[in-house]
């Protein structure tokens, strides 16, 4: 059978699993509709959790950054995994046991006041919806290279498919839909991953495959250093940022992590406060799956690709390189015209363009896997896309029907009509998700990466706070989170996009001109720093939070009587 | 008010756990596999430079392993404190 064949086999079989999820689970309450009813168990939870958080960028885009970055890749490895343990130990239990649906919930309520809860709204919406953007042109690209559809058509595939079980079962739905989708998305990861390390090292386990030695008894990641060296890239295992920049970048995807809203709510959905804790080491245990596994793929496919090729003849090349030639994600100009492939790091003289997502998506087929191998990657692609895109729908819907409209705008709307709400914002919410999967905004990419430092910014300060300091008032979260976030989005308007200083064609000069020398990317870590500055000077010239407040703290500091979550 | 007593030993406890947590994690990760990183590299463990490691696989099984910890000494906690049945 074709690769094309097997592909609509796996990635029907899977959608008609994820629908009849959805009907099995329709959601009959708000409770239900936010916070799947509150009875969800901490596996259950954890491998939600998994899939919520691996998105098309884990599973696509990362083994691929890694590929190219070496080293310097190591950021996304420590840093979307180092957030968990931030989550378990510092947020989760607390948040459980307040025990509301949202995010805005808890600031507004624990700062005593509606525009807390606005400014938190803001931050959550902006955050979801760089996010989600992102997501629904990942399902795009999928469609579009494996079943030859046109990337229109994909995103309004995928659109009608998270709408049915979004809207359908809100969080109940979704959360089960998302254990499905997590099962789908690791096989599909670690077949290929075990298929190659066992051809390229002879040992099936590619955490292990990636630090021994090939066929000729040198160790790979020597071989790369080497090979790396020769073609004038920087080491594959010191990498050529900064070791500060490193730390940064680091620290911010850490913090946001934590501070991500989709990611929080997870650990609502579950019964007692140490479920939260237990669901949080399990969801981090099922993603370390994948994470360990992709440095691993990474330095596979790079030595595949050099050893492919490098200094050989154009009109050689394997039949996957004329497939992906034509997707535009590969790139062959004859600049010297001499047939060969010159790939080195002089941009002058480099003659291949790779995109890193090739490295992911045509591993298979570099490595020669069967057409089932190859379908399966599709189908763990959509698994990846569609289950961040369900949980970043639902804050999107919630901060909208549950923080805007029920406590701010219209505060004794029944309990059917504050449903239909919610079911009506996440229909729109989808809406014009798939409007910026259509016409990514240029910028969507860029956008992604600095989710993280607009969450790390803006959540992660005043939720610490407001757990471990009890005297934290109103007036200094709420300037906290303001200027942190403004100062994030200031230094990704000046640095990313060159706004203040002529556009897009200026941001590479403006590099030698960033603040302590930190990116972009790193700046969250920076504004949360400011962020936390802020708040604490600010608290000391206001009064103190009420008395009921500072017991509401006390209470959330113990476990017990957590209940269920309520209005 | 022994209750509230109680409670605040319960918390100072989950505080120190964390601050001995939370040293690991930022050794382990900010401090192997970043700020220690090239002197760690003079070592290897198979085909690993040891520094490399810790950023691209050592770190993580340490941040699984931290997360299983706390729920182990927090659940002990809880039952000692009778917090554990809700």
């Amino acid at each position: 059978m074709s690769v094309q064949i097997w592909t609509y086999i796996m990635v029907g079989l899977t959608f008609a699993l994820y629908i009849g999820i959805a009907i099995w689970s329709r959601a009959g309450s708000t409770k239900e509709f936010y916070v799947a009813g509150g009875g969800v168990s901490p596996l259950a939870n954890g491998m939600a959790t998994a899939a919520d958080w691996m998105s098309a960028a884990s599973f696509i885009s990362m083994a691929g950054l890694i590929s190219f970055m070496g080293y310097d890749g190591s950021v996304y490895l420590m840093g979307w995994t180092g957030g968990y343990v931030l989550l378990a130990l510092l947020l989760a239990p607390y948040l459980r046991k307040f025990g509301k649906f949202t995010v805005p919930d808890f600031i507004g309520e624990r700062y005593y006041s509606k525009s807390a809860r606005l400014v938190a709204v803001f931050c959550a919406l902006l955050v979801s919806f760089t996010y989600v953007a992102g997501q629904m042109r990942g399902v795009g690209v999928v469609f579009s290279r494996f079943l030859e559809v046109d990337i229109t058509s994909g995103v309004i595939i995928g659109m009608i498919i998270v709408l049915f079980y979004a809207v359908l079962g809100g969080m109940k739905g979704i959360t089960y839909t998302q254990v499905a989708q997590y099962c789908v998305l690791i096989f599909a990861f670690m077949v290929p991953a075990i298929f190659i390390s066992f051809q390229v090292t002879g040992n099936p386990i590619p955490q292990i495959g990636f630090g021994s030695s090939g066929a000729e008894g040198t160790y790979l990641l020597e071989k790369l250093n080497g090979l790396s060296t020769e073609l004038g890239f920087a080491e594959y295992t010191n990498g050529s940022k900064s070791r500060f920049d490193v730390f940064a970048i680091t620290a911010a995807l850490m913090v946001g992590t934590a501070g991500l809203p989709h990611v929080i709510v997870r650990f609502f959905t579950v019964k007692k406060v140490r479920d939260a804790r237990k669901s949080a080491g399990l969801a981090l245990l099922l993603i370390a799956i994948l994470y360990t596994t992709a440095p691993a793929i990474a330095v596979f496919a790079r030595l595949n690709l050099i050893q492919t090729v490098s200094g050989q003849p154009y009109a050689q090349m394997p039949q996957w390189f004329s497939n992906w030639e034509k997707t535009g994600l590969l790139g062959f100009e004859d600049k010297n015209a001499d047939g060969l492939i010159q790939y080195v790091a002089d941009p002058s003289i480099n003659e291949l363009r790779v995109d890193q997502d090739i490295m992911v998506l045509a591993n298979p087929e570099i490595a020669n896997l069967p057409a089932w191998v190859i379908a399966l990657v599709a189908a763990g692609g959509l698994a990846a896309a569609l289950s961040t895109a369900a949980g970043l729908l639902l804050v999107i819907s919630s901060s909208v029907s549950h923080d805007l409209i029920k406590k701010v705008f219209k505060p004794n709307i029944s309990e059917k009509h504050e449903l239909i709400a919610a079911r009506l914002s996440a229909v729109g919410a989808v809406v014009i998700a798939g409007y910026f999967g259509i016409n990514p905004p240029g910028f969507v990419a860029a956008v992604v990466a600095l989710a993280f430092g607009l969450a790390a910014a803006s959540f992660f300060p005043a939720i610490i706070l407001g757990i471990f300091y009890k005297k934290m008032n109103k007036q200094g979260a709420i300037a906290g989170m303001v200027i942190g976030i403004l100062l994030m989005i200031f230094y990704m308007l000046k640095f990313k996009f060159g706004l203040f200083d002529g556009g897009k064609v200026a941001v590479a000069a403006l590099q030698s001109k960033w603040w302590f020398g930190i990116s972009p990317e790193g700046f969250g870590f920076i504004a949360m720093l400011v962020n936390f500055a802020v708040s604490l000077l600010v608290n000391r010239f206001a009064p103190d939070p009420p008395t009921e407040v500072q017991e509401m703290v006390e209470t959330i500091r113990i476990p017990s009587g957590a209940g269920e979550a309520t209005h | 008010m022994p209750e509230q007593k109680d409670a605040s030993i319960y918390w100072k406890k989950n505080l120190r756990y964390l601050a001995i947590l939370l040293t690991i994690w930022f050794a382990v990760s900010f401090g192997a596999g970043i700020l220690f990183k090239d002197a760690l590299d003079a070592f290897q463990i198979g085909g690993f430079p040891i520094g490399f490691w810790f950023a691209q696989q050592g770190s993580i099984y340490v941040f699984v392993a931290l997360i299983f910890v706390y729920v182990r000494l927090m659940n002990k906690l809880d039952k000692e404190h009778n917090y554990y049945n809700d």
